[in-house]
Order: structure tokens, then sequence, then C-alpha cells
């Protein structure tokens, strides 16, 4: 599982996203992880082999690199990449439970032949009803991971600029040691554009939330001017949808409840064929 | 995620591109993505533990390297080509946007629409006209500015192109001046030129692309002035057609589970 399997399971997320969803997913595989993998990882490679401090005494070196580099640019980013683009995995979830009920739903008003299934599988659902709720949450806890590991770079590497120089003092250096980092200049450049990348994403997601939001007030309104019709509404197909589920349960526990009947009063002698359409 | 799903990103962009935009495509990929990854990459790969300095001063070396290579020629290419090459994705999303459209007039079953199925909606090119000429102009644009701007700040901090075999650094720690010499400088010279050139042909390419471009579409309008009195106006149509789809869209119901089951 490498970054090429992250890009395959999210893909299929793409479908269900709206404009600026895929905008930003783009953003994400291109320019942050692709500049990670192609450019960042080079720069960050010798970070320790390269850590030079003006001493002899051995473990210094270690000792400094560690107080100074507590966790690797290049590993918080990985881990804020991997965070961030989770969260629309609850998308592709509901997304699946949503399919698997229309499934069960044609399968038992008879409609369960192949060609239907590839249907379902293939058309694209509208971000309305739970689903709507459901992509919301997503899109604030990839905002929410954003900032978080923001403000952990800022607290970690404080101003976002790579020092060439450090001074370190701590056991077994004897005294001030001054400890020279490899390509600072490149690592700031290389911070910066990460940044800016992680604050185009910020700016996306929100806009995202806006879109979202003034999209189901506007959903609302024209519901409320416009009640008998329900189509299109928020409420509208929320009702709709939860009557279609509340039907769909129905359905599935008199299906239960005939079978178990039929299970009791014949014991198991009767053929297959003789039990309901369904099965 | 690697060049190779870069490849395969703008593959799809291929098949919608001009001809000069197909061999912009593939001179991009084959003369400098891949030479990037077969060549440069090793040739470039010692360039910090073979910067040899003339002291035995700890960390005059690696503050002398960081005095004179800011940034690392690979990466720069690396971001370039990132750049130079995703405009073509502005083109992608609007053809999807294009398909997607079509599909969906297709699926309402409209008596307009030309197509026998799906599939053949997938597989329809999209000429460049109307808004798609706009966006690809557009991204050629980008493209150009991108090569441009990465042209210049690799001459602005490398002054010129050449790589010289010794640099004299007095960056503190090192105690005065002191000798430093870079690693394979010849070879990193003719990989620079070479690159260059490529990134110049590339421009000239875009260049033409633009050119092309332009001048179909004043053939077309020139063209479309002198029909216009005879029949009705190409653009016209396809605006009309354009204006009824959007009509026939914010008019239909959205609720894909009961329109499916009805």
């Amino acid at each position: 599982m490498n970054w090429a399997g992250l890009y395959t399971v999210l893909s299929g997320v793409n479908r269900h996203s709206t404009a600026i969803g895929r905008i930003w997913l783009s953003v994400i595989f291109i320019f942050r992880i692709m500049v990670l993998v192609v450019a960042a990882e080079s720069v960050w490679g010798d970070e320790k082999s390269a850590f030079t401090c003006n001493t002899q005494q051995p473990g210094c070196n270690s000792v400094c690199y560690d107080h100074f580099f507590p966790i690797s640019h290049i590993r918080l980013w990985a881990l804020q990449l991997i965070l961030v683009t989770t969260p629309a995995l609850l998308v592709a979830m509901h997304v699946a439970y949503q399919q698997h009920q229309e499934k069960k739903l044609l399968v038992l008003t008879g409609h369960g032949d192949a060609k239907h299934m590839e249907e379902v599988k293939k058309h694209k659902m509208r971000i309305a009803g739970s689903l709507w709720w459901t992509y919301v949450c997503s899109v604030v806890f990839r905002l929410l991971f954003e900032a978080v590991f923001m403000y952990i770079f800022y607290m970690l590497y404080p101003g976002y600029q790579m020092m060439r120089l450090v001074k370190c003092e701590a056991y077994p250096c004897p005294n001030t040691v001054d400890c020279f980092i490899s390509r600072p200049t490149e690592k700031t450049i290389f911070t910066v554009f990460m940044l800016v990348t992680s604050s185009v994403c910020i700016v996306l997601n929100m806009a995202e939330l806006v879109y979202l939001v003034v999209r189901a007030c506007a959903r609302r309104s024209q519901h409320h001017s416009n009640p008998s019709s329900g189509k299109g509404s928020f409420y509208g197909h929320k009702h709709s949808s939860e009557y279609k589920q509340n039907e769909i349960n129905q359905l599935l526990t008199e299906q239960d409840g005939s079978l178990k009947d039929m299970l009791r009063r014949n014991s198991g002698l009767q053929d297959k064929g003789d039990r309901c359409s369904a099965c | 995620m690697d060049w190779g799903a870069l490849h395969t990103i703008l593959g799809g962009v291929n098949k919608h591109s001009t001809s000069i935009g197909k061999i912009w495509l593939t001179v991009l990929f084959i003369f400098r993505i891949m030479i990037l990854v077969v060549a440069a990459e090793r040739v470039w790969g010692d360039e910090q533990d073979d910067f040899v300095c003339n002291t035995l001063q700890p960390g005059c070396r690696n503050v002398c390297y960081d005095h004179f290579f800011p940034i690392s020629h690979i990466r720069l290419w690396a971001l370039q080509l990132i750049f130079v090459s995703t405009p073509a994705l502005l083109v992608a999303m609007h053809v999807a946007y294009r398909r997607h459209e079509k599909k969906r007039q297709f699926r309402k079953g409209d008596q307009k629409c030309e197509f026998k199925d799906i599939e053949e909606i997938r597989k329809q090119r999209f000429r460049i006209e109307g808004s798609l000429w706009w966006t690809y102009t557009g991204s050629i644009f980008f493209r150009l500015i991108f090569e441009a701007v990465f042209m210049y700040a690799f001459y602005f901090m490398y002054d010129g192109f050449r790589m010289p075999r010794l640099m004299k650094c007095n960056a503190w720690p090192c105690p005065n001046t002191v000798d430093c010499f870079v690693s394979r400088p010849t070879e990193k010279t003719v990989f620079t030129i070479f690159m260059i050139a490529v990134s110049s042909i590339c421009i000239l390419l875009n260049v033409a692309e633009l050119c092309y471009l332009l001048t179909k579409f004043f053939l077309r309008r020139s063209k479309k002035a002198g029909n216009s009195k005879q029949q009705p106006n190409h653009e016209n149509k396809e605006e009309t057609k354009q204006n009824e789809m959007n009509e026939l869209i914010s008019d239909s119901c959205q609720n894909t589970v009961i329109g499916f089951t009805s």
C-alpha cells in the first residue's frame, strides 16, 4: 500500500464529489503528494547523515539531531496527507451503503437482473439528505486536520524557516556546540511551498463548505415556496428518502417474517422453489 | 503518485489536443521527464556528498553548498515539469463536464441527442470550439508563462547555465576564503544545456499551437460571417442547444432513487 494505492482508493470517491471537491483532490495529488514523492523526499534524504556538529564527541551529533528534529518534515507531511484524505472515505462508505440498499430494493421489487445492478453501481448519488451531512462532516474533518497539522508544524518549527546553524548543548555535547543543517535554503523553499498548497486546500475546503450550505438553503427555500412539488428540495428529498428507507425496512422485515413462518411450518422439507421469489 | 501516474492522467487529455499539442506532450514525457528520471537524477545524486571543500572546519561544506545551490537543478526541473503539465488538466475537466452534460441529456431521452449509447458519448472526441477553445488557449498560455518563469528563475539563480568546477566560499564558519569543488561539473553542464534546449523547443511548440488556434478561430469566424445570411449560424444553434439543455436540467426532478425505480 503506497501513495498509488491511496490514489486508487480515492479516485472512486471523486465521482460523488462536488466540482470543488474534485479540484481539491487534484491539488492534493499533484501539488502535494507528487511534489512530496518526486522532490521533497530527496531533499530531506540526507538530513541526518549530513547534519554536522563541530565536535568529535561521540553521540553528540545524534542527540542534537534528535533534539532539533523530533519528527522530520517529510513524515509530518505524509501523516498530514493521509489524515486529510481519509475523511473522503466516510462519503465512499455512505455511498456504498446507499447503493447496497438500492440493490436490495431492486431485488425485492423483482428488478434484480445484472443490467439494473450495473446501473446502481454506475449512477452518481446526489449530495442530499443524509449523504449531505456525511459529506459536510468529511469536509469539516479535513479542515480540522489541516489546521491541526499546520499548528503542529508551527509549534515544532517556529517560523517555518530552516536555519543553517543551530546551537546545541544537550548531553553528551561539551558546552555549546555549533551544528550545521544540510540544504537549509532548499528545505525552506519546499516548506513554504507545502504551506502555500496547504492553505490553498484549506480555502478550497471552506469554499466547498459554503457552496454546500448555500445549496442546501436554496433547496430549502425552494421547498418552502413550492411545498407541494417536493422536487429537488432538501427536506422533500430527505422525507422521500426516509420514506423509501422505511419501505425497504418494512419489506425486509416482512420478508424475514414470512421466511421464518415457512421454515417453521415445513421444517425444511419444502422445495426451494416454494419459497419466496426473492430468495 | 509519481511520474507514471502523471502520464496516466495526462494521457487522457491527449485525445482532445491538437496535433501540435500531442507532439508537445510526447516531447515533454520522452525528452524531459524520462531524461530527468533515467539520467539526470543519477548525475545529481551525489551532489552534496561529493561537494568537497578545502577545509577541515566542520559545517563549512554544508554552508557553502547551501550558499551556492539554494535549490537543486533536479528539484527545479521536477517543479517546472509538474507546473507545466498541469494546465492540461483544465482542458480535461472541461471535457469531462461537457461529457457529463451530454450523458445527462442522453439519459433523459432527449430526441435531440445524437448518440446511440453511453459508450459513444464516452468515446466521443470534442471539437476545440466555443468555450472549450478558450479553456484550451488559456491552458497553453499558462504553460508558456510557467516555462518562461522557471527558465528565468534558473538563469537568475545560477548566473548562466554553466556549472563551474571551482567555487570560492567565505561564508561563516569557513575560515577566510575556501575552495570548494563541484562534483561532475561538465556532465551537469551538458544536461543543463540539454534540458534548456528541450524547454525552448516546448516553448516554440506552445507558441506554434497558440498561433494555429488563433488562425483557425479567425478563419472559422470569417467563414461564418460569409455564410450568416444564407443559413442559421452554427454558433447560434449551439447556444440555443445549450440554453435548452440548461432549461431541461433546471426543470427536472433530480431524485435518482425514485426516478430509477419507477
